[in-house]
């Protein structure tokens, strides 16, 4: 036993899987602690918020602050307010407005400004230009006046009393604010997802989620493929085609189909996510039971197991000691491929909106179904899906590693 | 050694071997089979592994069966074993239809006999140590409640019996030993069991020439003691020769020739009989080929 371990872990194969997995099993329960939590609690209002560290606003007014003048600092600024888009729209202006626009770049800041400044006026109206699109204009030439000029910014309050406003602070544009100082800061490594929920605390407890999905799946499959197995292949005869017939029945039938159509006649308050596990288990124990009768049945004529109904052992006992040692090492393979293909099955099902309750967990399969629903991948709001796509394929990956290790230990035709 | 002894015999030569045959003859029946027959498989895939065979083995008496791979001998054994249930025919252990319907029955059945393996190397569960395998039998003869010396009392003697020192095998497991030493360890087992019949499916085949004749000497040493049966199934029809009282030949699944050992080898009626014997090869001769088919 100890010797197979040793062997186990000198698999360099079974070693990345289990390293992957044991990082990903490690930052379930170590990042909770760091950031403790409802993962389902909505911290924010708006839909999408990026990947990055937020600072409050209000809080950064009061904060001491310090002058710096720093370089580019204002091309920065006009650059953080004019986007790609909106250049190409000054171009579309110009042209519509029958100006000449020959050797304009429109990455030139200074240039395609000046232009701009001699040219807009508001009051122009374009001939085929909507309302809406004008709108656009005077609200883009608003805020690149506000973006370059205006030195000072006065923030101001209302006195609650007296109804007047009371101005409170000036910012220069060269006041900084030490982000250390100001009280509220949060860092979002994976942004907020569509309802506002922090998308990597989200993340970490689905990923728990889908694991013990798994877990149930794969002992469920296991379990009912290994116990059917078992059954029909020693005691062969009767039982064997009852269970041949059920397993025929079984593999005919798509299971992904019939998985379907289980969780949909399932109502959505009575589906949790360890009901959706067991419904996966029922439906994937079909090539477990197969494999491990075949199996049976080349062990069953083994002189060994022979010796043990001629030493008058009793059924149970010949199978749990001769024959389930044996395949042992193949039913703890079947095991690994059983939990990742239930956290697939789990997050296919939650894809088409039939996984778990939405109210209840979060599992990877539901987050992309939120992304999905929410159209993230339409709106490029990657860090909604792509974390979870990437997640699933770690998982899968690093337990076929493992299987695929397992079987070049166990099955010495493989060895290298 | 005696076996070692008998190697050196020759036709001519036969003093060393002794065969109480008409004793044999006037013993009681120990299994004896009336129209036994095994089909393989349903409908239009039939395979007929043994068919319609009679047979009838006295008690004390070591019977040959011999037969070329394939011709039903292993077949054969398991359904006398009752590893498999017979398609045809009646086999009547001492002299009474074998009933081994149920559970209980089949345990009863096989306190009487045993068998020991062609692979020696698959013959031990590889997960349980050898200690397992003996204590298995001395609870089987009913020594459950004997105490832990009295068990290891047990073990010692068997393995004594077949020169192996219990102290050495405790707590070992089957793959460190040889192939030899566990085929010895099968016939400790049958020591301690002393079933009435003990079914050798080719016990020496898979191990070497010396080897061979300790286990053969052991086997013969272990009749004498308990006065067994055994039924040794061969390929071998030199060796069969030189231990057996009674021989039987079998030919696609059918016994063609059967006899005492000097009818059936000296004097072969059936053409099978004499290819298998001219296959043999001969150390002072040279070797003929000739009927050798293909």
């Amino acid at each position: 036993m100890k010797n197979t371990l040793k062997q186990v872990f000198h698999s360099p194969k079974f070693l990345v899987g289990f390293c992957i997995f044991t990082s990903i099993l490690l930052m379930m329960i170590i990042y909770p602690l760091v950031n403790p939590g409802n993962p389902l609690e909505m911290i924010g209002l708006g839909t999408f918020a990026e990947p990055g560290t937020y600072v409050s606003l209000y809080d950064s007014v009061g904060t001491k602050t310090s002058t710096l003048k720093l370089d580019g600092a204002d091309v920065k600024r006009i650059d953080q307010v004019l986007s790609g888009e909106d250049r190409v729209n000054m171009l579309n202006w110009f042209t519509a407005d029958s100006i000449d626009i020959s050797g304009l770049d429109i990455t030139d800041t200074d240039t395609l400004l000046a232009m701009w400044k001699a040219n807009f006026d508001p009051s122009i109206r374009l001939q085929g230009m909507t309302k809406a699109m004008r709108n656009y204009y005077i609200r883009l030439n608003d805020n690149i006046n506000a973006a370059a000029s205006a030195d000072i910014l006065t923030v101001s309050e209302i006195d609650a009393s007296t109804g007047e406003t009371v101005e409170k602070a000036e910012i220069n544009k060269t006041d900084y604010v030490n982000v250390g100082d100001v009280a509220n800061v949060k860092t979002l490594p994976l942004g907020t997802d569509n309802f506002g929920r922090d998308t990597l605390k989200e993340l970490v407890s689905a990923c728990g989620t889908s694991i013990r999905i798994g877990l149930i799946a794969g002992t469920v499959a296991t379990f009912i493929g290994l116990l059917l197995g078992l059954l029909g292949g020693y005691l062969g005869g009767f039982v064997d085609d009852i269970v041949m017939f059920f397993t025929n029945i079984f593999t005919v039938i798509p299971s992904f189909v019939l998985l379907i159509l289980i969780s949909y006649s399932i109502s959505q308050d009575q589906r949790g996510a360890n009901t959706i596990a067991i419904v996966i288990g029922f439906t994937s124990w079909v090539w477990t039971a197969r494999s491990v009768r075949s199996q049976v049945i080349s062990l069953r004529n083994r002189d060994h197991v022979n010796l043990s109904r001629l030493s008058g052992h009793s059924l149970m006992r010949i199978i749990l000691t001769d024959i389930l040692p044996y395949i042992a090492s193949y039913v703890v393979m079947a095991f690994i491929l059983q939990i990742s293909s239930g956290i697939l099955a789990e997050a296919q099902l939650s894809l088409l909106g039939l996984g778990p309750k939405t109210t209840d967990v979060p599992t990877l399969g539901l987050m992309m179904n939120w992304a999905m629903l929410y159209s993230a991948h339409l709106n490029g709001s990657w860090w909604a899906y792509f974390p979870v796509i990437l997640t699933i394929a770690f998982i899968s990956f690093s337990l076929n590693l493992m299987n695929t290790g397992l079987d070049q230990v166990f099955n010495p035709t493989l060895r290298d | 050694m005696k076996t070692n002894e008998s190697c050196v015999i020759s036709p001519e030569n036969q003093s060393v071997q002794i065969r109480h045959l008409e004793d044999i003859q006037s013993r009681p029946s120990c299994l004896r089979g009336k129209g036994v027959t095994k089909i393989f498989g349903t409908g239009g895939k039939q395979t007929v592994a043994v068919d319609h065979v009679d047979f009838d083995f006295h008690e004390g008496e070591l019977v040959s069966i011999v037969g070329e791979s394939g011709s039903g001998k292993t077949t054969l054994s398991k359904m006398l074993l009752g590893l498999l249930n017979v398609t045809e025919g009646e086999i009547f252990y001492q002299g009474k239809l074998r009933d081994i319907s149920t559970a209980k029955k089949k345990r009863e059945y096989w306190k009487g006999i045993q068998a020991i393996f062609q692979d020696p190397f698959s013959s031990f569960n590889v997960f349980n140590k050898i200690d397992t395998v003996l204590l298995d039998c001395i609870n089987m003869c009913g020594g459950r409640h004997f105490s832990k010396e009295k068990k290891i009392e047990l073990m010692t003697e068997a393995c004594c019996f077949v020169n192996l020192k219990y102290a050495e095998l405790t707590n070992k497991y089957p793959f460190e030993l040889s192939g030899g030493q566990m085929q010895r360890l099968m016939i400790a087992r049958v020591f301690l069991l002393k079933p009435k019949i003990l079914l050798a499916d080719e016990p020496t085949s898979m191990i070497d020439a010396c080897s061979r004749a300790t286990i053969l000497d052991m086997l013969l040493h272990l009749r004498d003691e308990t006065g067994m049966t055994i039924l040794f199934i061969t390929h071998d029809i030199g060796l069969s020769y030189y231990i057996s009282d009674d021989v039987y030949i079998m030919e696609h699944g059918k016994f063609v020739e059967h006899g005492t050992a000097d009818e059936v080898i000296l004097a072969p009626k059936a053409d099978y009989t004499k290819r298998l014997i001219s296959d043999v090869p001969k150390i002072y001769e040279p070797w003929d080929l000739s009927t050798v088919k293909y």
